[in-house]
């Protein structure tokens, strides 16, 4: 049963991993954002942001690659919602399949496609400033980080692509998701905000995941930030992966 | 080769199924008919184990779909209402990836023999999208034989079809039938059933009120009675010769 799953998981991602690459422009309408957002805030309002670094561009990539995994997501919950639709997931439910792997397939081609994204982020950074002396231990560490950031997030955007009942309530759960980096310390330090303000972006969990990724790519220490970040990836991933497993109980009767 | 006795479900208030029994002898083709909502996806549905009842047995070649859903899903094959083909695929792909799934020996092979036996080999590589109606139900029927379950599950399989599209999918259908498989379908087409079907069930308000051959429905109205009626051309015929002649 397990060799099933396995093999059929891959046929699911496989199937899935090419409506990604039919669809490219999927890749660009995630990534353009983020690249914009990195160029706003690079040559329009960096100059007037006081943030004790000398390079910003390094500053922001990490809550610049975040905001790209979070609208990247959305296209999770949309191919989801679309196989509700359109009849095939019913038709590889009454197969004789790992049924897990129905749902296994959008998920690992979430992590594909936003792995995509955050090479195409991380290139166009280095066109305008971006370095980092960081080793490859430090760089397989963020990309662990970003990847367990990606299957939680991705679990999230499961939940509305199995009960949605219209293709924009699918996608509209990333909002706030997308909106959480500008109120961290992604763009600007925490200290110059203003009391409550202040406290909500300390302790949610963009700015801890923020911090450590910046730590690795600038060679300082992590501290315990990194539990922290780590902590918070993990509790959504399984809050999320409970929620989605049990909508998906109820889709199926 | 299927068997339902008793079946009950009920969705909060609405009681759909109160009591459904049939039995489909291996090799016929079983129409089930019955107005919108009577019941016949819920039917469907529960012997493609993709719902439960709440009462009653049904079996499918001898295998209880409750307490042996994967071997259920072995033996079969279901066509859903709306052709449940994947746009973004092209045909070919969309044939391919329910044979790994079903694990036949030669995913490709298999592909392109179905595509040529459903008229599918010249738009094999284009992508569903741009297939027309009756091309996306001939791909999602064909995608049903990959493996050639025992039985097969058509729900409203003609649903949406021009005249043309449908005869093609009844000749799949017969042909299926002759090839020893059995076939369940769902229709709210009389004609549908009354061309193909071996045996005829209507279902009404839960329960299955008669079920028989074609020639025991018609026993049971009064005798025919001979009338003289200038038969005028149906529409249906006036299209199709029409079609054919600009051929």
């Amino acid at each position: 049963m397990t060799t099933h799953a396995l093999s059929d998981t891959s046929v699911m991602l496989g199937r899935s991993v090419r409506h990604v690459t039919r669809s490219l422009d999927t890749i660009i309408t995630v990534t353009i954002m983020p690249i914009a957002f990195l160029l706003l805030f690079r040559y329009v309002f960096g100059g007037a942001i006081e943030t004790g670094t000398d390079n910003y561009v390094n500053y922001l990539m990490p809550g610049i690659l975040l905001i790209a995994i979070a609208s990247g997501i959305t296209y999770t919950a949309y191919r989801l919602f679309m196989d509700l639709q359109r009849g095939i997931f019913e038709r590889f439910h009454s197969m004789p399949i790992a049924r897990s792997s129905v749902l296994w397939g959008h998920v690992l081609t979430s992590l594909v496609s936003n792995g995509i994204s955050v090479v195409v982020i991380l290139l166009s950074g280095l066109v305008i400033g971006f370095r980092s002396s960081a080793g490859p231990l430090a760089w397989l560490a963020v990309a662990g980080i970003l990847g367990l950031f990606t299957l939680a997030l991705t679990w999230v955007a499961v939940i509305p692509g199995l009960t949605a009942s219209t293709v924009d309530g699918a996608a509209a759960f990333s909002y706030p998701i997308v909106f959480l980096p500008f109120v961290s310390s992604a763009f600007v330090p925490t200290e110059t905000m203003p009391g409550p303000v202040r406290a909500f972006a300390e302790n949610q969990p963009v700015t801890s995941i923020v911090n450590s990724i910046r730590a690795l790519l600038e060679q300082q220490p992590v501290g315990t930030e990194i539990w922290t970040a780590l902590a918070w990836c993990t509790g959504i991933l399984v809050v999320a992966y409970a929620l989605a497993m049990r909508a998906y109980r109820r889709k199926i009767g | 080769m299927i068997s339902v006795s008793g079946l009950h479900k009920s969705y909060s208030e609405l009681h759909v199924l109160r009591g459904v029994d049939f039995e489909v002898t291996a090799g016929s083709i079983f129409a089930l008919l019955g107005s919108n909502g009577a019941g016949k996806t819920t039917i469907l549905r529960i012997l493609a184990t993709l719902l439960k009842p709440d009462g009653g047995t049904a079996t499918v070649n001898g295998f209880d779909v409750v307490s042996q859903p994967a071997e259920v899903r072995e033996s079969i094959s279901l066509t859903g209402q709306f052709a449940a083909v994947d746009e973004i695929l092209t045909g070919r792909e969309n044939l391919i990836l329910i044979g790994r799934l079903r694990r036949v020996d030669d995913p490709k092979g298999t592909a392109d023999d179905l595509l040529a036996r459903f008229g599918l080999a010249e738009a094999a590589g284009r992508r569903v999208a741009t297939y027309s109606g009756g091309m996306r139900r001939r791909l999602d029927i064909a995608m049903s034989l990959i493996g050639t379950p025992p039985v097969i599950f058509l729900d409203e399989p003609t649903t949406g079809l021009d005249p043309e599209g449908r005869i093609e999918v009844w000749q799949v259908i017969q042909q299926l039938a002759d090839s020893g498989t059995t076939v369940f379908l769902t229709t709210q087409y009389l004609e549908e059933a009354e061309k193909l079907a071996d045996r005829i069930a209507i279902l009404h308000q839960g329960t299955i009120i008669v079920s028989g051959t074609l020639a025991e429905l018609r026993e049971l109205l009064p005798p025919a009675s001979v009338e003289y009626v200038e038969r005028q051309p149906t529409l249906e015929e006036i299209f199709l010769a029409i079609v054919k002649e600009q051929r």
